[in-house]
């Protein structure tokens, strides 16, 4: 019967009731809606830096991440790959040897980033098989490359075209080769479709007189939840000259940006909830103050005040619960398509994204935790504006509130 | 029998400023089938004797002893307890809950009470009858005239089974048809179930029905004259 006069009671004003939910319903539509869209855009950030460079953990010589040279490089060896695969919460493990070059076709020439792989485990990771624009994907004998479709662009070439490198090899031998284009990538961060070229690892190490050697293993997760743990596992089985790195300390930058934006949302998310939470109290209040007979009514029919706090509870709680209800059935549908059909930006804004190397895209996703936080928040909210009706009906005098 | 008992009762208002005693040393006792009217002026202190003998208010001094219990002594949870198992309450304004139906107004002082829900039904229907208002009884209070909201309302009194019923000024805001019909039910439940009333009120129809009236003038009991 308590609940069921709490429901009833909350509809008895049904404008203002009407009026307060609205504003439940707007606050958890922006916060669900900028939350789903700071995940996804952060997400994809940190899915592309992992992904395309760095790993979850990466391996190097130790000394490489401060100086990337080609003379920082480490020899491939078994024992490696014996404590990389023995590790159970490793899903794959990508050496690389990445350099700088001069690219030229012609008269053009341009700085690329040249990164050698086994074609194989990269398209596993990366899917680049199906981001090839033109031509075909590489095999691992192939004496060819991979090049952004910028890049292309920028020097004029195209499949079965030849592009010239030359850098500088292990030790200060020059790197220099001729290798035919067998495909044209189109990446999601457009920095890269600017400067990559991509070639199988064993041209790769013969190209910059490296036989045998790389500058990284980078390392995927089964479960990335347990980051530090198999970092920790991996450092323990190395000898101090390897230096194991996990994607945050090789991305600093990166998580900065992000636990920087992240502090600005929920600074804005707190004072939106502020001012929802005078709202959801204004309205607790008002609802209490003009009953004060009824209260003191039932108090002097014999209800206990015990009861009567329940029930301005519970009001207060179908409120917020009713709202956070409404709130999530209306923004679900529509994060729901935005997570499948993510925003593709232009002008100005695609070009600030693409600074901070994300892809043009305002990617949107959804999970559990977030519909749980603001129903919680909000929650807590009422819990909040509770309470002085709360101490008011403790302390209340009924022969006064009765005379009212 | 006597079910309440009033010893040197008192109850003075700003006792620190200028004291107004508004219940000046009554001394009463009332007997379980009484039907009986407090009378007086305006601010004679009929409503302060009524929320004192209700446990609503506390005196100044004296005593108020319900069946054995001086109520005086107990606590504020415990004499909420006390007034929902032996007080009913009809007030002037009905004051019935107005999220509630009429049914659900009277069952809720038995959901309070802990009454099983099979007894709670029985009951209802029972004082719906009794006060001619079964075929509304689904209908809020709002859905009512004044005169059926207090006939739910002394239903409401009479749900919990109290001791005696405490009625203040209960026909002010009734017609004289209402106000007849009110009193005939009251008087019928009195007869019926010896059922105690105890009215505050200057409603001469209310005097002419009550077997005892009881005359306050500026707090003190001036006459208390049983009518046969």
């Amino acid at each position: 019967m308590l609940i069921k006069m709490a429901w009833r009671n909350i509809w008895r004003n049904q404008k203002r009731t009407a009026l307060t939910m609205l504003s439940i319903i707007i606050a958890i539509f922006l916060s669900l809606f900028t939350r789903s869209m700071q995940q996804g855009t952060f997400g994809s950030m940190i899915t592309n830096a992992v992904k395309l460079s760095t790993g979850y953990i990466q391996i190097h010589k130790d000394g490489y991440w401060e100086n990337k040279s080609i003379n920082e490089t480490f020899l491939s060896s078994n024992k490696i790959s014996e404590i990389v695969e023995g590790n159970k919460n490793i899903k794959l493990n990508i050496p690389r040897l990445e350099s700088f070059a001069l690219v030229s076709s012609g008269k053009l020439t341009k700085g690329a980033m040249v990164i050698g792989t086994i074609p194989e485990i990269e398209d596993k990771l990366n899917d680049y098989s199906n981001k090839i624009v033109r031509g075909s994907f590489l095999n691992t004998d192939d004496r060819s490359i991979l090049v952004g479709d910028e890049l292309a662009k920028y020097l004029k070439v195209d499949v079965g075209d030849s592009l010239v490198l030359l850098g500088q090899g292990y030790h200060g031998v020059t790197a220099a080769g001729q290798y035919e284009i067998k495909g044209i990538l189109h990446l999601p961060i457009p920095q890269l479709n600017k400067q990559l070229v991509l070639m199988p690892l064993n041209e790769c190490q013969y190209l910059y007189a490296s036989e045998n050697r790389l500058t990284s293993i980078s390392i995927m997760l089964e479960n990335p939840e347990l980051l530090d743990e198999t970092t920790s596992e991996i450092k323990e089985s190395l000898s101090k000259e390897y230096e194991v790195m996990t994607w945050e300390e090789l991305n600093k930058e990166l998580v900065q940006f992000v636990d920087t934006k992240v502090v600005g949302g929920m600074i804005m998310m707190s004072i939106l909830y502020i001012v929802i939470g005078f709202g959801v109290f204004g309205t607790v209040m008002m609802m209490t103050m003009e009953r004060r007979k009824e209260f003191a009514i039932m108090v002097s029919i014999g209800m206990r005040k015990i009861k009567l706090l329940a029930v301005v509870f519970w009001e207060t709680i179908f409120i917020g619960f009713v709202g956070v209800a409404i709130g999530i059935i209306i923004t679900f549908p529509v994060l729901l398509y935005l997570s499948k059909n993510p925003i593709k930006l232009a002008g100005e804004f695609a070009k600030s994204m693409e600074s901070v190397g994300a892809e043009p895209l305002m990617p949107f996703v959804i999970n559990t935790g977030m519909f749980l936080n603001q129903t919680i928040s909000i929650i807590l909210i009422a819990f909040v504006a509770v309470i002085y009706p709360l101490i008011f009906i403790i302390k209340f005098n009924v022969l006064k509130a009765m005379r009212n | 029998m006597s079910i309440i008992t009033t010893k040197d009762l008192n109850k003075i208002y700003d006792e620190e400023t200028i004291p107004v005693h508004a219940v000046n040393n009554v001394s009463l006792e009332f007997k379980e089938g009484e039907f009986t009217a407090i009378i007086g002026p305006s601010g004679c202190g009929k409503t302060t004797l009524l929320n004192l003998l209700g446990g609503l208010d506390a005196p100044t001094s004296g005593e108020v002893i319900i069946n054995g219990t001086n109520i005086t002594n107990l606590n504020s949870k415990e004499i909420i307890d006390f007034r929902l198992r032996n007080i009913g309450f009809v007030f002037q304004a009905y004051n019935l809950v107005p999220v509630l139906t009429a049914k659900e107004n009277v069952e809720f002082i038995m959901q309070l009470q802990g009454t099983p829900k099979v007894e709670r039904e029985e009951r209802v229907l029972q004082l719906f009858e009794q006060i001619g208002l079964k075929d509304r009884m689904n209908n809020r209070p709002g859905k009512l005239s004044g005169g059926q909201q207090q006939r739910v309302a002394v239903a409401r009194a009479l749900a919990s089974k109290p001791k005696f019923i405490l009625a203040d000024e209960p026909t002010a805001n009734l017609d004289s048809k209402s106000t007849n019909n009110l009193l005939d039910i009251m008087e019928k439940l009195n007869k019926v179930e010896n059922t105690t009333f105890i009215f505050s009120t200057h409603d001469s129809r209310v005097i002419q029905r009550a077997r005892r009236l009881i005359t306050l003038e500026d707090g003190e009991v001036q006459e208390d004259e049983r009518i046969k």
